[in-house]
């Protein structure tokens, strides 16, 4: 039968764009592409940082500088040129604002067109924003009510300011400067993120959520996330992230550190959105992500919850240490390439403690001429008695020019260790579609359909709010994938 | 009182990677009618539900099927689908996650959709499901369940009467429905396919065993052999093919017929 009768308007669909991939006009600040140690110096003393900070930075830059980049991912991509990369870019108006009311009102559009719920209708949602636009941190709402529950949330950048004793404490711990290419150069140059402090005991009160966004050209974005829970405390996070879309390729190298005291818990969920590219694979952001989660004390627990849909590439294993007895990490990842998009992602559970679990649930969905990875490492040292560790790796097929590509890694040094895989791969079959069409969805809803439901063990983990807008993301990601 | 067709298939021809499996079908089929399909393996059976229900893989080269005044032939599946077209399916596929009920509320809101209607609320919708449950037997457990998901190969063939029954085609088509399934399986089958019997539905029951008719009375009852009816009678026919087998049957419409294959 004629091919177009069966699928009305696939065409079209294929042919719709990239939904955040505006320029906002705005003056910015814009250091000259390069790196340097004047440059360091230069966005030290932008953010009024204190001294330790800005030689922290300074031997991170010199250790980078003996670094070769990595490349044992399965990605491929041209070399990048990192002096040709601007390592500052801020909006021209903002700093020191005391109030929503002061943001530059094209700023606040911006958001607007993204659905960052920003005003009022992030009371409504109960949500805390803090706003991360190129790099710096263009407002956090809800400073007050989280103030009095005794929550620190506020850029890194001002933490570096009013909370020294803080950010020298915990800074670098879990992810030190050495620790590998992306995080040296980021622990080099990061010019903003969030840092969010929970006391003891404090369940905090609302989600909080931060939303970057990249949108001069020619910038990195490098932003430094560190979350502290103390003892007992408790703490949901999300991220968000877009880009505008621009032919050449931009790069994110992200460093999020986490550090779970006794009792603890911090659940980490990231909405990852960021320009792809085009169909051909020009443009579209390049995301070299290091997370990592330490679960210091006993009992405490780190959840990872991801849904990666956007970067031309990404590179990222947000990870656990279970260092804590009885301490728990978790990690469910759902990764969409369509087009020309790469993705190698997974985690890595470091079972140190006694009697430590994790749990990790990857669900892979590659389509067009895509090609994507999980790779994970289980790591049961010979102190982790009791140590289990359960690991289910999905890849869902579209159309037959995708890859699905599944590197487990294990270390089992404890014999007492239980430690199960189990990896599936599949297509979205004809059969499932034409089934979902005979009842009478259309072909991108039978789509949205399969694949949510492959999603949905991943989708259940994200906070409510949030769960519905990952769902769309996919989605929209997905259109036309299916022919 | 005026028969109404609902489908009307004219001399349809069909071929499948260069090889023709309907060879010039005629069927009438009116608001009202149940019409049982009987043949061979091989003799065209299931091409004609996947092809009628808009299935990919097929080449029509000639012929037609007009159902409701609209040309089947080139309505994409879920058109079909929305017009009122329901294909029971032999093998029941699994969508795993995907619950049962999300899956019918969407396909039920799409037709709505499709009539202009606005979605169904949910009290409304819950009370429908739970109602046709009951009927084909099933507990509100399985509602949940994901699409076919680890279901039995009774429980599978239950959930697609059980989806028609929600979803009210004015057509269905069921394609070895009555195949694997035990005797108790069959007349619930048999007894949710009754119900929705009505002077403005039709159905087309496509089987091998005549033993589904003895729980659902057909109006007429075919023969398809080689791609296309060679006999029709009423249900009497499904007995006669029962005794005689599909050889004497089938050689004996063709020495009258003088079709020579």
């Amino acid at each position: 039968m004629d091919s177009k009768v069966q699928n009305p308007g696939l065409d079209e669909l294929v042919s719709r764009r990239y939904q955040h991939g505006f320029v906002t006009d705005i003056e910015s600040d814009t250091v000259a592409p390069g790196h340097s140690e004047d440059v360091i110096r230069f966005i030290s003393r932008k953010k009024e940082e204190p001294e330790f900070l800005l030689e922290w930075r300074l031997k991170a830059y010199r250790h980078w500088l003996t670094m070769r980049e990595p490349e044992w991912a399965r990605l491929h991509y041209p070399p990048i040129d990192y002096q040709d990369i601007s390592y500052y870019s801020a909006p021209k108006k903002t700093p020191g604002l005391k109030s929503l009311d002061e943001v530059d009102p094209k700023l606040l559009a911006t958001y607007e067109k993204l659905g960052v719920p920003l005003h009022e209708r992030a009371r409504l949602a109960g949500v805390a924003v803090d706003a991360v636009f190129d790099s710096v941190s263009v407002t956090t709402t809800f400073r007050d009510k989280l103030a009095a529950a005794g929550v620190i949330f506020c850029s890194f950048s001002e933490a570096a300011r009013e909370h020294p004793e803080l950010v020298r404490q915990y800074l670098g711990t879990v992810v030190p400067y050495r620790d590998n290419y992306f995080a040296a150069l980021n622990s080099a140059m990061f010019t903003d993120g969030s840092f969010v402090y929970i006391p003891k005991g404090v369940r905090c009160p609302m989600e909080l959520s931060t939303y970057f966004r990249i949108n001069q050209a020619k910038t990195g974005q490098f932003e430094r996330t560190l979350i502290i829970a103390e003892e007992g405390s408790h703490v949901s996070y999300l991220e968000g992230c877009t880009a505008p879309q621009r032919d050449e390729n931009q790069l994110h190298a992200a460093v999020v550190e986490l550090v779970a005291l006794k009792d603890a818990t911090i659940k980490y969920s990231t909405v990852q959105n960021w320009y792809p590219g085009d169909e051909n694979g020009v443009g579209g952001i390049y995301n070299f992500v290091t997370k990592r989660g330490d679960c210091r004390g006993a009992n405490s627990k780190i959840s990872w919850t991801q849904v990666e849909a956007g970067s031309a590439i990404t590179w990222k294993y947000p990870s656990c240490i279970l260092r804590g007895e009885n301490s728990v990490g978790e990690f469910y990842s759902v990764a969409v390439t369509n087009n020309l998009q790469q993705a190698d992602t997974g985690t890595k559970m470091i079972h140190i403690g006694r009697n430590t679990r994790s749990t990790i649930v990857s669900k892979g969905i590659a389509a067009g001429r895509s090609q994507s990875s999980y790779r994970g490492l289980v790591k049961v040292l010979p102190t982790a008695e009791g140590a289990r560790n359960f690991t289910q790796c999905d890849s869902l097929l579209m159309g037959s020019h995708s890859a699905a590509h599944t590197f487990p890694y294990m270390e089992i040094r404890h014999p007492g260790a239980i430690v199960e895989h189990e990896a599936t791969t599949s297509k979205i079959g004809d059969d499932q579609l034409f089934y979902c069409r005979q009842r009478g969805l259309s072909q991108e809803d039978a789509v949205n359909l399969i694949v949510n439901g492959f999603c949905k063990q991943v989708f259940r983990e994200l906070p409510m709010e949030f769960a519905v807008e990952a769902q769309n993301l996919l989605n929209v990601s997905l259109e036309g994938a299916v022919g | 009182m005026q028969a109404t067709p609902l489908l009307t298939i004219k001399d349809l021809r069909v071929t499948v990677a260069g090889r023709e499996i309907l060879t010039g079908m005629n069927l009438v089929v009116n608001a009202g009618e149940v019409h049982a399909i009987m043949g061979p393996n091989g003799s065209g059976k299931s091409t004609l539900a996947h092809v009628l229900a808009g299935r990919e893989g097929y080449t029509i080269t000639a012929g037609s099927a007009i159902f409701r005044d609209q040309d089947l032939l080139a309505m994409a599946p879920e058109e079909r689908a929305r017009a009122g077209l329901f294909l029971g399916f032999q093998y029941p596929v699994e969508v795993p996650g995907v619950s049962n009920v999300y899956l019918l509320r969407a396909a039920l809101n799409a037709r709505r959709k499709a009539r202009g209607e606005a979605e169904i609320d949910t009290a409304q919708f819950l009370r429908l499901v739970r109602e046709k449950a009951k009927l084909m037997q099933l507990n509100e457990s399985f509602l949940n369940r994901g699409v076919n998901e680890g279901f039995s190969g009774g429980e599978k063939k239950r959930n697609e009467i059980f989806q028609m029954a929600v979803l009210e085609p004015v057509l269905g088509i069921l394609d070895e429905t009555d195949s694997g399934l035990d005797i108790d399986a069959l007349k619930v089958v048999a007894n949710g396919v009754n119900s929705q019997r009505g002077p403005d539905r039709a159905f087309v029951l496509v089987t091998h065993y005549q033993r589904l008719l003895d729980y659902i009375q057909p109006d007429f009852v075919h023969v398809l052999a080689g791609g296309r009816i060679i006999r029709t009678g009423d249900k009497s026919l499904a007995l006669e093919l029962e005794a005689q087998g599909y050889d004497q049957t089938v050689a004996a419409a063709r020495n009258q017929s003088q079709i020579a294959r």
